[in-house]
């Protein structure tokens, strides 16, 4: 088995009386599609929160690429190589998608501390912006104002504005929450691209694309991890079912 | 986009017409008093305007880093100190320490106690100028002489100080343009658009936002070194709320989203400061329901005013 990129090690947050995550492991490999799922309220968003920086643990242990980044900021996460999109789509709506894609490109290439040259003109940056577009197929649609775009075409911005960070894992948090089938479609075909290049954490509720997407998939249920192996493993499980019994019946 | 261009336009215009109107027939002395007093009172409002509008950071304590520059000028003056060459530095170095060390703590706060937080240091500058006996106290202080440049008596020169004044307005808001244009000025925007976006690319703002502050409370002091070479006074009043409020006014009054914006709401209104008195004692009945009726009718200010009219 090849060395995990991302390993969260007996992960624990408390919010009064109520673990919300529940000594919690969890394994990314490098080059595949991990997807997290679970019933409403099993703690998934607070688990990836911990995971991105913006809420700490109480207890255990986040390792990307073999560095403790428990304590690391967002920021300093996101220059590790974590790279993350929002369940609520998270743009810049005043820029137009280039810059939009073109300000991550340029956390990534040197300092951001310069005065004098207007960024707009910084070809460099243009341009892994274009091949970051170009990868989501929104290479046409990067001087339109970012506000303007439709909903599927911002989450496919959000993806983009990840790949410009160059990152080695991209934490994809309901990607295809609101999208119609149509850009569900074309979404899925875009994460199967992705996926030979990016190791991928996939948090995402439509089933039919996590088993269509995911090589392993994990279950949270009440704050544990309460199964995790592949889809098929997974489609088997009583546990599974049992932790989605009242809620919807376990599609495919 | 000739919305953009049209506030431009309409602002070089304007200073145009302030850089030709000592030569038409406009060099009387009371003229150019107030015509540095918009040059002034507009290139500390730009600085603002790169704070609020650029940054996102509301500064209700603009004035007092004005302030802390003009004072400089006041207790340099007090020791005979007189020459550009010292009372630069000094003031450059005040206005920036003074701005470092506010914002250092106001940055850490967000909205509303941002606001608050910048506007108690502000007064706490006001009561710090008010106390100081040795140099006016309460009533201001009088300055001996203007700055001097290399031991000459240029600022003396009316017509030289008309030019100075706008020369500095316009590298003020060139300035502004080129940060706010640059990487720097890039990831403000970002981080004041949405600061969790600007996060989850790889920027903490937080650096970014205090070197922002430090840079327009700098300007805002160089603005207050003027000033006080203008009125030949320092007072406690430079760095009162009110007069913070009245460059907050100006920059929305003209287009929070433009510089150009701050020195269009400036002119507008020291104009009509200048001008209501005239008409009647009572004038700020007028100037007051007149601004509320300005910001209540005008959105995006009187750029986004003409470019509805247009468009």
């Amino acid at each position: 088995m090849a060395e995990a990129l991302l390993s969260v090690q007996g992960l624990r947050k408390h919010y009064g009386g109520l673990a919300v995550t529940n000594d919690v492991n969890l394994e990314v490999l490098p080059g595949e599609i991990h997807a997290l799922i679970g019933p409403n309220g099993a703690g998934k968003t607070t688990l990836i929160h911990q995971i991105t920086g913006t809420v700490a643990p109480d207890a255990g242990r986040v390792v990307f690429a073999g560095n403790d980044i428990t304590r690391f900021s967002l920021p300093r996460r996101v220059h590790a190589g974590l790279a993350r999109s929002f369940q609520i789509t998270s743009i810049i709506a005043g820029f137009s998608v280039l810059e939009n894609v073109a300000v991550a490109a340029q956390a990534k290439s040197g300092s951001s501390l310069r005065f004098f040259r207007a960024s707009a003109s910084e070809e460099a940056l243009n341009e892994a912006a274009r091949n970051a577009l170009a990868e989501v197929g929104l290479v046409d649609r990067a001087a339109i104002i970012a506000g303007a775009l439709s909903h599927g075409e911002k989450r496919a911005l959000e993806i983009a504005i990840a790949l410009a960070t160059q990152p080695r894992l991209l934490l994809l948090d309901e990607p295809l929450a609101g999208a119609g089938p149509e850009e569900t479609e074309k979404l899925i075909t875009l994460l199967r691209r992705l996926k030979s290049r990016y190791a991928i954490l996939l948090v995402e509720h439509d089933m039919q694309a996590v088993f269509a997407l995911a090589d392993r998939i994990s279950v949270l249920a009440e704050g544990r991890i309460i199964a995790s192996g592949s889809t098929a493993e997974i489609r088997a499980s009583a546990e599974v079912r049992a932790a989605y019994l009242g809620e919807e019946e376990l599609p495919c | 986009m000739p919305r953009l261009r049209l506030d431009v336009a309409l602002t070089l215009l304007v200073l145009a017409a302030l850089a030709l109107a000592p030569l038409l027939g406009f060099g009387a002395n009371h003229y150019l008093t107030l015509f540095a007093r918009i040059m002034i009172l507009a290139a500390a409002a730009v600085s603002l305007s790169f704070l609020v509008g650029g940054a996102g950071l509301a500064s209700l304590g603009h004035a007092a880093a004005m302030g802390v520059g003009a004072y400089a000028v006041a207790i340099l003056d007090a020791h005979r100190l007189t020459d550009i060459t010292i009372v630069l530095p000094v003031a450059i170095a005040a206005a920036a320490l003074f701005s470092l060390l506010t914002g250092a703590i106001a940055i850490r706060t967000e909205g509303v106690n941002f606001i608050m937080i910048t506007l108690a240091f502000g007064q706490m500058a006001f009561f710090t100028a008010s106390s100081l006996a040795a140099y006016g106290g309460d009533d201001g202080y009088t300055l001996y002489d203007r700055t001097e440049i290399f031991d000459s008596r240029l600022m003396e020169n009316r017509l030289f100080f008309h030019y100075l004044c706008l020369g500095f307005l316009v590298l003020c808001w060139g300035l502004c343009a080129m940060l706010l244009a640059s990487r720097f000025g890039r990831v403000l925007r970002a981080a004041r658009e949405n600061p969790l976006r600007a996060q989850a690319v790889g920027f903490a703002p937080y650096p970014y936002r205090l070197l922002a502050y430090v840079i327009a409370g700098t300007l805002a002091g160089l603005a207050g070194v003027l000033f006080a070479n203008a009125t030949e006074f320092v007072a406690p009043a430079y760095m009162s709320w009110q007069r913070s409020g009245e460059l907050i006014f100006m920059v929305i009054l003209g287009g929070l989203g433009r510089l150009s914006g701050a020195i269009l709401g400036a002119v507008l209104f020291v104009l009509l400061e200048a001008w209501l008195p005239s008409l009647t004692t009572h004038w700020k009945m007028i100037f007051g329901p007149l601004l509320i009726l300005a910001v209540l009718f005008m959105r995006g200010g009187l750029i986004g005013f003409l470019g509805a009219r247009r468009g």
